[in-house]
């Protein structure tokens, strides 16, 4: 019986965040339209996209790799969802947390990427080669300072699982973006790569790459990529809400707070133009390092 | 994509609506008239309100806009492009050129009537058309594929060897690979 529990809850979790993620999508469609004085789609327009890309014809094939990548990158998601707990004290359902999961989490959000690289790479398209290359660079940009304010706060708070990070915000009352606020200023500059908004977006950038690694995807597997990238954005999402603004009690809290936190590489990115590769992955090793190696040095004195 | 349109007809409705709302457009920037997509596109027209969106390559495109004349050089790109589009996939014969050669109407080196080439779903009219003339023929597309009508890649599927034997008559050192779906 609770095994069956999990698995509705777990479903149900994957559903939330498809949906989530999705009109999340379509409000910044929206909210950039209106930053450009236009009207817009509405807000549900993705998943109208979602559907017509589901209904269309796929007759393509490069290969298996080609096929899997699409499945590596939803498996990625998923997964990634599933050791995220999206609501505090197991509210909404007893995910597969245990202690370590937070380094584990760093190595499977990289997986679905370069499950990606691989079918991008078998598409034998010049424009996938480059946008992978560009991806995996951009990586290594933003990893290093994301991952520094993670060791800075497992050494400052002794404990590698999310739910432990819940725990030590509800008991000191404070969120952790106020108690380590150098990590929390490392991580959010992470993000901004993370999301791939502009001025970051050199991966799959439309007009110059025709869409990097995407361009030999359409129909099934654009779906596919679609929904899980919706999926991967509730989850990175509910992850950062979870370790610096003191998770969220309830739905409502979380969407608010997702939100917010969503707000900053969106509105960044409304207003920048795109970096080139050396520039983006120099950005990352110049303020956001400055600030991990800050956080660093905090943990260990303080 | 072959169904029965009696039996499926709430199925097709919900489909065929999903497919009209959200167009993707291959803007095939063959002549002058590409200048006037951007227009469409950006704050004052606005095409994105009414699902039109520019695809990044032909694998995601819906549509396949061939704006102005088209050279006999281009011409087997053009069909390139479109054979490895997606079904279900749809033309639109942009200004006056696609329908009757336009002002090229004696040039030697330009395709008279598109529609021989490649099944065209709904022409705009004009030399150029204005964006509202490009917003009126994509509210012309919706509407066929709202009512089913804008099957023109069928077509193509059908007359295929009619459509080569006119293809191979301009580009004679015919080397593509098969049309296999």
């Amino acid at each position: 019986m609770e095994l069956f529990l999990n698995i509705l809850g777990a479903i149900a979790t994957v559903i939330l965040a498809f949906i989530v993620g999705m009109s999340y999508g379509g409000i910044v469609r929206k909210i950039t339209a209106r930053v450009q004085n236009r009207k817009g789609p509405p807000w549900y327009q993705n998943f109208i996209d979602a559907y017509k890309l589901y209904s269309k014809t796929t007759a393509i094939h490069h290969g298996w790799m080609h096929r899997m990548g699409p499945a590596f990158l939803m498996v990625s998601s998923v997964v990634t969802l599933m050791f995220v707990p999206v609501l505090n004290n197991g509210g909404w359902f007893e995910n597969m947390n245990f202690q370590g999961d937070l380094i584990f989490l760093l190595y499977i959000m990289v997986f679905g990427s370069l499950g990606m690289a691989l079918g991008a790479g078998q598409t034998g398209n010049p424009n996938s080669a480059i946008g992978v290359t560009r991806g995996l660079s951009q990586m290594v940009g933003f990893e290093i300072p994301w991952v520094m304010a993670l060791v800075a706060m497992m050494i400052q708070y002794k404990t590698t699982s999310i739910t432990g990070f819940i725990e030590v915000q509800q008991e000191s009352g404070t969120w952790l973006m106020f108690s380590s606020p150098f990590a929390f200023i490392a991580a959010v500059l992470a993000m901004l790569g993370m999301f791939r908004y502009s001025p970051f977006d050199i991966v799959g950038a439309p007009s110059e790459l025709a869409s990097g690694p995407v361009s030999e995807n359409g129909g099934k597997y654009l779906f596919t990529m679609m929904s899980s990238g919706s999926i991967f954005t509730f989850a990175k999402l509910t992850l950062y809400v979870d370790l610096f603004m003191g998770g969220a009690n309830n739905l409502l809290v979380l969407l608010i707070k997702t939100f917010a936190l969503y707000m900053v590489p969106v509105l960044y990115g409304l207003v920048s133009p795109r970096y080139r590769t050396e520039q983006a992955v120099r950005y990352f090793w110049g303020w956001p390092l400055f600030f991990g190696l800050l956080a660093i040095i905090y943990a260990v004195i303080f | 994509m072959s169904y029965d349109k009696d039996s499926h007809k709430i199925f097709d409705f919900i489909q065929n609506w999903a497919r009209k709302h959200s167009i993707w457009v291959l803007a095939y920037g063959t002549g002058c008239g590409a200048i006037e997509i951007p227009p469409t596109m950006t704050s004052r027209y606005d095409a994105e309100r009414l699902g039109v969106r520019g695809a990044a390559t032909p694998r995601q495109a819906d549509v396949l806009l061939i704006t102005g004349y088209l050279t006999t050089k281009t011409l087997k790109r053009v069909i390139r492009v479109y054979e490895q589009m997606q079904d279900p996939k749809y033309v639109i014969g942009f200004g006056s050129c696609t329908i009757n050669g336009g002002m090229y109407y004696d040039s030697y080196n330009t395709i008279k009537v598109l529609d021989k080439y490649l099944p065209v779903d709904v022409y705009i009219n004009g030399c150029m058309p204005r964006p509202e003339a490009v917003l009126a023929g994509f509210a012309k597309l919706q509407q066929l594929i709202a009512e089913g009508k804008a099957n023109g890649a069928q077509k193509y599927k059908e007359n295929l060897e009619w459509y080569r034997e006119n293809q191979k008559r301009i580009s004679p050192h015919w080397v593509m690979p098969e049309y296999n779906w």
